[in-house]
């Protein structure tokens, strides 16, 4: 079961985003939809959290979706079909919270709607009636419309300049499905001010509201700290006690800064990975 | 005749990289240091010792030149000495009790260990006598000391073993936290890599409790030895603690010792800046500070609200850091950090120590009045661990209230066939307590297996 991370396909699915399928056995075995991996790219390279999108057990296979934003995911995407990957690490974090809440909706930002998806089908196999808002800022980053269509009752697309779907934010598409129905819970994931900003507009409507967070890591077994995040006033390891948490006692502001602790690091890394 | 000095590099030089800062004693200073022991009737000593290691025998053994039998006796009763003889706190162990520490000084039972530890290692150790296969198969989950020590006498007493480690490299603390001017890497390697020579599988990245549970474990495995040791690193629960630029030493070390944030080229970042100040008074609050130092900190202080007397850390830790320009202050306690976003002052308050209470202690309070700000670039905080939560929820696998796990006495928690040890069952303690409770639980577990005790949970 040991240390065999193949790469069994990789395919751009839109501008710096790949989908891969990664043999990754003990990972496809146990995962549960909101659980991550931690991986390095390659050897001594950096640890990075990465969410689980669909797992195989039968086969052994994870699918992974990655947007080329950081050094790693750069030279993660920059690898194909029958490449390795030295580290591959999980399942890591709680699942997400799959009961019968009635009618959910789960809202994706940008890659975000990779994490969402999973949750998106558990859920409603769990018997919920899932309303999805899909955004993106233009047509081409919207990721996972047909795979959502076909397990949510109602998928709405949303882009920033109005190339696919309505022209908007998602949360002008929530505000009008909170008016038109009664929904029992929100599932956001994506940016952190996308994140915020759904959780400002269902706060009033005192409607649950879980968001995924993505703090750094490093280990992902509670051990470091680096993830902690701050909710209702407490400090919580998003590795161990997230990465969900309810949306309405996040810090978000707070998680913005400590997400930017390193980013002078990061850009003088991708400049010189442009030179070479 | 006075206790001989161990050959380490010069402060200043070595504050400046990672090599190790002691060099080891060559034969003849060992055979000298050796001869000072007075071996005792009864040897005081071997009683310090928290496993007992023969230490009046193996010195002996030293004094003679005979280096191989030495090494053969503390391995009978010390399962990783090249590590111990690093960085076991011998002044309050077995060079405590040394008698000659009244006269003069003790004898340097660590500097010895080492010596023989490490010219064992270097012929390649001691090959394991073959047991015939015992057709049972246990599991340890953590590869650090506990599991590690675990892992080679189940494997000596024939059983298969599998370490499963969730991390991408084995030995816990040992690579990830101790540094490498104190516990070279290699030292840690070579244990690993003669676990593997003796059949112990090593399946790593696999974090159970997420993975495979310890029920799955049980399915194909027959008995399971849990030494995932500490984790939560704890916070001072003080304002300003979340700004960018305040850590936990668990990360701050991780970076450097397990990612080499500290190398040119690396591809793991670590915050570290030109003041650092250091939050604790233990060991690990000492690796921190002298990592910084080493990795480019114009100036590292220690902040501790004790006295130097009361720090946790080995005394030859805080002579080093001395030596390599790390600042302590003392009776100072930080109760907020000042920043927009990065921190970039601390805030303290001076303390004063109160009369001794009834067991003889001296507790600490703080002086109303007399916050001080200091600046700072980055904050390190070593002040304590809370148990490792991976397992919290497995069934019938008792936890006290503080997290930790319930065993008896050779190890065996409430969950049949399940045993632990170090310092998920302790709490924070030490590399030489860990190795021990992994032996005990060896020992439990082979007499577990052999009782046919596991016919009746099957
Ligand atoms: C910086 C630092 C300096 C220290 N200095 C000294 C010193 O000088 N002298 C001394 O005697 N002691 C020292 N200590 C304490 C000593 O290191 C510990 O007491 C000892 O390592 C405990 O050993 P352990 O085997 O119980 O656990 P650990 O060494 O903590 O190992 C636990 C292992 O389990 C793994 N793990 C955790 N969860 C899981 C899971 N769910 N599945 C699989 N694997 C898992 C971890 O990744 C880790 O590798 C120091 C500690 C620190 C942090
Ligand atoms: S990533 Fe280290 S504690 Fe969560």
């Amino acid at each position: 079961m040991e240390g065999v991370y193949r790469i069994l396909s990789a395919e751009i699915i839109g501008p710096d985003v790949k989908r891969f399928e990664v043999q990754a056995p003990r990972v496809a075995r146990y995962w549960k939809p909101g659980q991550f991996v931690i991986l390095r790219a390659i050897e001594d390279g950096e640890r990075i959290p990465l969410t689980v999108v669909e797992a195989d057990p039968e086969f052994g296979v994870i699918v992974l979706i990655v947007q080329g934003v950081g050094k790693t995911t750069r030279t993660l995407n920059s690898l194909s079909e029958g490449d390795m990957i030295p580290d591959v690490a999980g399942p890591l974090g709680s699942p997400s919270d799959i009961e019968m809440f009635g009618t959910v909706a789960v809202i994706g930002g940008g890659v975000g709607t990779a994490i969402a998806y999973p949750t998106a089908r558990a859920l409603a196999e769990a018997g919920n009636r899932v309303v999805t808002i899909v955004g993106a800022r233009t047509s081409d980053l919207l990721i996972l419309v047909d795979e959502l269509e076909a397990v949510a009752d109602t998928v709405i697309v949303t882009t920033d300049d109005g190339t696919a779907g309505r022209a908007g934010f998602v949360t002008d598409a929530l505000a009008d499905v909170i008016a038109e129905r009664r929904v029992d819970r929100v599932i956001a994931i994506g940016p952190l001010p996308m994140m915020a900003a759904v959780s400002a507009l269902t706060l009033p409507h005192e409607i649950p509201t879980v968001v995924s967070l993505n703090p750094i890591m490093v280990d992902g077994t509670g051990m470091c700290g680096g993830c902690r995040v701050s909710v209702s006033g407490e400090t919580k390891f998003a590795c161990v006690d997230g990465p969900e948490f309810d949306a309405h006692g996040v810090d978000f502001e707070l998680l913005a800064a400590r997400n930017s602790s390193y980013c002078e690091f990061e850009r003088r890394r991708l400049a010189e990975m442009g030179e070479k | 005749m006075p206790r001989t000095p161990m050959p380490e590099r010069e402060g200043r030089l070595r504050a400046l990289d990672f090599e190790e800062v002691n060099l080891g004693y060559t034969d003849q200073l060992a055979i000298l240091e050796a001869t000072r022991c007075l071996q005792c009737a009864r040897p005081v000593c071997v009683d310090g010792c928290p496993v007992g290691v023969k230490i009046n025998d193996f010195v002996a053994a030293v004094a003679d030149g005979r280096f191989d039998e030495a090494g053969r006796i503390v391995a009978t009763d010390n399962s990783l000495p090249a590590v111990c003889g690093r960085v076991c706190p011998q002044e309050i162990q077995c060079e405590g009790a040394c008698v000659m520490g009244r006269r003069s000084s003790p004898i340097a039972i660590g500097h010895l260990e080492r010596f023989v530890a490490d010219r064992a290692r270097g012929r390649g150790g001691e090959q394991a006598p073959a047991t015939a296969p015992s057709g049972w198969s246990v599991a340890i989950v953590g590869s650090g000391p506990a599991g590690l020590a675990c892992a080679a006498d189940l494997s000596r007493l024939g059983h298969d073993v599998t370490v499963y480690e969730a991390l991408h490299e084995a030995g816990g603390v040992l690579v990830y936290g101790i540094p490498e001017y104190r516990l070279p890497t290699a030292v840690v390697e070579a244990e690993v890599g003669r676990l593997e020579e003796m059949g112990v599988v090593f399946e790593l990245n696999a974090p159970i409790g997420r993975a495979e549970s310890i029920d799955d474990l049980l399915d194909r495995h027959d008995a399971v030895f849990i030494g995932i040791g500490a984790g939560l690193p704890r916070f001072l629960e003080v304002p300003g603690e979340h700004l960018v630029g305040v850590q936990s030493a668990n990360e701050f070390l991780t970076r450097v010792n397990l990612m080499g944030a500290n190398r040119s080229d690396a591809e793991t970042p670590v915050l570290v800046g030109k003041r650092v100040a250091v939050i604790g008074g233990g060991n690990t609050a000492l690796d921190a500070v002298r990592t910084a130092l080493r990795a480019g900190a114009d100036s590292a202080t220690v902040y501790y609200r004790r006295t130097e007397d009361e720090m946790p850390a080995r005394r030859e830790e805080i002579r080093h850091a001395r030596e390599e320009g790390v600042h302590f202050e003392f009776l100072l306690n930080p109760v907020g950090f000042g920043g927009s976003e990065r921190v970039e002052t601390m805030e303290l308050v001076r303390m004063r120590q109160t009369e001794p209470g009834d067991d003889g202690r001296r507790s600490v309070e703080p002086i109303e009045g007399s916050e001080v700000a200091v600046p700072v670039d980055t904050v390190v905080v070593a002040v304590g661990n809370a148990p490792n939560p991976m397992l919290s929820g497995t069934p019938d696998l008792t936890m006290s209230r503080r997290g930790t796990i319930v065993t008896d006495e050779v190890g065996m928690t409430d969950k049949p066939g399940v045993f632990a040890g170090g310092d998920i069952v302790t709490g924070g303690a030490t590399v030489i307590l860990a190795m021990g409770a992994g032996r005990r639980a060896a020992q439990g577990i082979d007499a577990f297996l052999r009782s046919g005790a596991l016919v009746e949970i099957d």
